[in-house]
This record gives C-alpha cells, structure tokens and sequence, in this order.
C-alpha cells in the first residue's frame, strides 16, 4: 500500500520518515501531477492550516483530496490537518475540506509559550506522547464522532468513520502506535 | 528546559516548506497572512529601510508587535538586537512566537550573543557558514537562517551562505570519526553539535533562507540549495504589486522543483524591488555577530 502525505508546507517529512520506519511507501502531494500515482490513505500534516487552505485551493488539489475523502479514502489529519477536516472553526468564517462534523479552536492553548508535551491515553493504543505545538482542540463534535484522547477535560483525537483527527503530533515522537492504528483503519495489511 | 528546547524546534518544523514575511503594519500582516505567509515578523522598518535611514536600529514598538499579534492568527516573530538580552526578555512578556537575533538591528554586543537556554520562547539567528550556524544553535537556537544581505534585494550572499554551509556538512559527513574533534576545534563549535552532523549529515534545527530574496525564482532556488523554507524581507512590501508577489512566492517553495508551475507564478508580477548590487553596499550586515 502507499500512503499520500498533503506536502504543501509544515511538518510533512516527519510523516513520510514514520512511514518508511514501519516500511510503508509514501507519495508527497504538492501539485495535481502526484494525484496521477495511486495512493490508498491520506495524511494531512501539522503546518499552518491557512496556508494549506489556500495552497490547496491554488494548485487545484481541493476538490480532487476532497472527493478522494468523501468517497471513504482513509485519512488522517494531524495539527493543521484536523482544522482542514473540521466542519466549523469556531470564531471563524472560513472553514476547508469540512468534512468531519467537529467544531474546532484554533490556538486553543494559546501562542508558542503555551506548547507542551504531555503522556495520556488514547483510546485502544494506551498511553502515549504528546507534543501539542500551538494546537487546537475539538470543541464540540456530532454524536456519531467517537473521541479517542482527552487533554486536561478537552478532546484531542477523534474517528469519525474514516477519518482520524489528532491535534497533537505523533510524528514529532518516536511512537510510531498512532500511524499503526491509523494504517489498521486502511483494512490493508502492512 | 530541554523539553522546552524540543517544542521549540518542533515549532520551527512546523514552519518548514513556508515563508516568512516582513511586515510594518497590521494591515500588512493581514495581506501577507493571506497570501500565504506561516508566519510574520513584525517590524517598524523593513531592512531596505532601515539601510536608507541609517543610524541604530532597535526593537519595535511593543504596540506595534501587540497590533500585529491580534491582526492575524499565524505564528509573529520579531527581532532584538545581538546580544540585547533586555530586549528579548520584553519580547518574551509579550508571548512572541519567535524572537529574531538579528543582524538586520544594530549589534548591542560586538562579543557575546544571548544565552537563549535562559529563555522559554524560541529563536532563530543568522549564520553565514557551519561555524556560525553551530554556535548559535550551541547558545539555544531552535532555528537557523542565512544572513545574506538584507535589504539589498541581491541574492548572491544567501546563496554563498547556503553553499557553504551544505559544503561543510558535506565534508564533515565525510571525515573518519577521530577527525571530528580536531573540526570542531577549527570550526569553534561543541563536539557533540559537530557530532550530530556527522551522523545525520543536517543541521539539528530547521534551516530557512533569508537575505535578499526578491522574486519566486529567488525563493525556490534557495529551497533546491536545502534551504527548508524562505524569509523574505523587503522583496515584498518594496515590490509594485506586494499581494501578488507575496502569493507567487509562497506557491514558489512549495513546488520549488517544478519549472513549469514557476513559469506560470513568475508572469505579471509588476516590478520588484529596485535593489543593490553587492558592490554598492556601504553596510555589511552580515558582519555582526559571527
């Protein structure tokens, strides 16, 4: 299987390098070329969400990602990427792919002197890392979106049917467990 | 604090494969926040001006730096003078994301930089070579920069700066493990930071270019020399169509090795910015603080 990995900007080789640690294949994805190579999941990185959201409206790559998701692809949205995926920001006109029926705060924590880490319990894996850079939360979410991790009384990870939702960033730690139980979500073996 | 030093560069990771803007206003912060920008460094003077102008250079306004931090929603940077420790620990009260020790300013040390493992927000520094690059990193810097030359619109020295730097690690990479100590002594580096190199063959912080950068060419092909991401200073609010342009660079880094997309994002620009040639620079600045 191979995984396709939003290369736009951020935090998106620390993806493909967890990716080759556990011998899976990645394609980075910056322009509609890349779209040609088929690919089975799809990895949104940690990044600044507003210029991934104008970046992917630019390069054409919206709507293309966004069908691919909507049709079931398996995707898994980091930081940034789980503002990409949210239906409503709070504050906020604008949202992206709003696809998963959460609400999400931006810079929940507050600026760069608010990031931390942290070790909690993610629900079917047990306990992990965390590194939280600038992160959001989820703030509200529909009933059918099943929470996976909480920080301090609020959600940081979240399924909704094939989509996973992390606000912190898995791939800045050496625990490859939450990528295994986003790959387990492809139904691939790998 | 070293938990502290990992967030840090994890925040500069984050900022990776982007561009950093100048900006001088709130208004625009909100222009280049739009176009694109992962972060901004908010600035009373661009470095274009800051040359014109002449004198000591500071600090901003913190009610500048304030304005901007609730203008937009993107990470804010700013710059202290090399070796100001008072004026980073201001920056610091005012929860900036990034603090700049930067030599676009006018040194406030000609010998010491700022210890900045004695502070909990990040920093990136300037470095014209590995020697420098490591030093800064040794001090605390959770970020790395080229000089070049700011407020000059002239590449040549970002390149210079990138070359040299991928060269030395280059040959570091190279070396037999005992020759590492005898480097680090001729670089003046830390052992354990020249170590790093040695076995990875990249820096230990993320490593953006900056200095120079006018037009999307500049800025992608500093990224196929490894520069992870672009500041850009004057080359946008000096340039005839500043939103354009901004927008233009930004899609620039991201396909950085694409030539047909640079084609398309490089017509109709309007003018750049006028520039000086390197031999018409009266101020070097990227002679402070080595």
């Amino acid at each position: 299987m191979r995984v396709g990995v939003l290369a736009l900007q951020g935090g998106f080789v620390e993806h493909v390098h967890a990716l080759n640690k556990l011998g899976v294949s990645s394609l980075e994805i910056r322009s509609t070329q890349d779209l040609q190579t088929p690919f089975d999941a799809l990895i949104l990185p940690g990044g600044e969400s507003t210029v991934m959201g104008r970046l992917l409206r630019e390069l054409d790559l919206y709507y293309p990602l966004m069908d691919l998701i909507a049709q079931g692809m398996p995707v898994w949205g980091t930081c940034a990427g789980m503002i990409l995926l949210a239906s409503e920001l709070e504050g906020e006109v604008n949202t992206h792919f709003a696809l998963m029926p959460i609400t999400v705060r931006r810079n929940a924590f507050g600026r760069q002197l608010g990031s931390f880490s942290s070790i909690g319990m993610f629900e079917g894996i047990g306990e992990i890392p965390m590194t939280f850079i600038r992160a959001p939360i989820i703030h509200g979410a529909d009933k059918n979106v099943h929470m996976l991790a909480e920080y301090d009384g609020f959600s940081v990870a979240a399924r909704y049917d094939t989509m996973l939702v992390t606000a912190f960033h898995p791939e800045l730690t050496n625990d490859t467990r939450v990528l295994q139980y986003f790959l387990g979500m492809t139904g691939c073996r790998h | 604090m070293s938990e502290r030093i990992e967030l840090n560069k994890n925040l500069a990771q984050m900022l990776k494969g982007g561009v950093i803007m100048d900006v001088t206003s709130p208004e625009q912060a909100r222009i280049a926040e739009d176009a694109g920008a992962c972060a901004v460094m908010a600035l009373e003077r661009i470095p274009a001006d800051i040359r014109a102008a002449g004198g000591v250079s500071r600090m901003s306004d913190p009610i500048l730096i304030q304005q901007i931090q609730e203008a937009v929603s993107i990470p804010v940077m700013a710059k202290v003078r090399i070796g100001h420790i008072v004026e980073a620990q201001i920056l610091e009260a005012l929860e900036i994301d990034f603090i700049d020790e930067s030599e676009v300013l006018s040194p406030a040390d000609d010998l010491y930089h700022i210890d900045k493992q004695q502070f909990s927000v990040p920093f990136v520094c300037g470095a014209r070579d590995l020697g420098e690059a490591l030093r800064r990193i040794g001090e605390g810097a959770s970020m790395i920069r080229t000089k070049g030359e700011p407020g000059t619109g002239d590449i040549i020295q970002a390149v210079r700066h990138m070359r040299l730097i991928q060269q030395q690690m280059r040959k570091v990479q190279s070396m037999r493990e005992d020759e590492l100590f005898e480097e680090a002594k001729l670089l003046q580096v830390p052992y354990n930071l020249l170590r790093i190199v040695f076995e990875s063959g990249k820096l230990p912080v993320v490593n953006f270019a900056a200095g120079g950068v006018a037009t999307p060419a500049d800025a992608a092909l500093m990224m196929q020399l490894g520069a992870e991401g672009v500041f850009v200073g004057s080359g946008i609010f000096k340039s005839g169509d500043p939103k354009k342009r901004a927008n233009a660079i930004v899609k620039a880094v991201t396909n950085y090795q694409d030539p047909k997309i640079l084609a398309e994002l490089s017509k109709n620009l309007g003018e750049a910015m006028i520039g000086i040639n390197e031999q018409e620079i009266a101020l070097l600045m990227a002679e402070r603080g080595v």
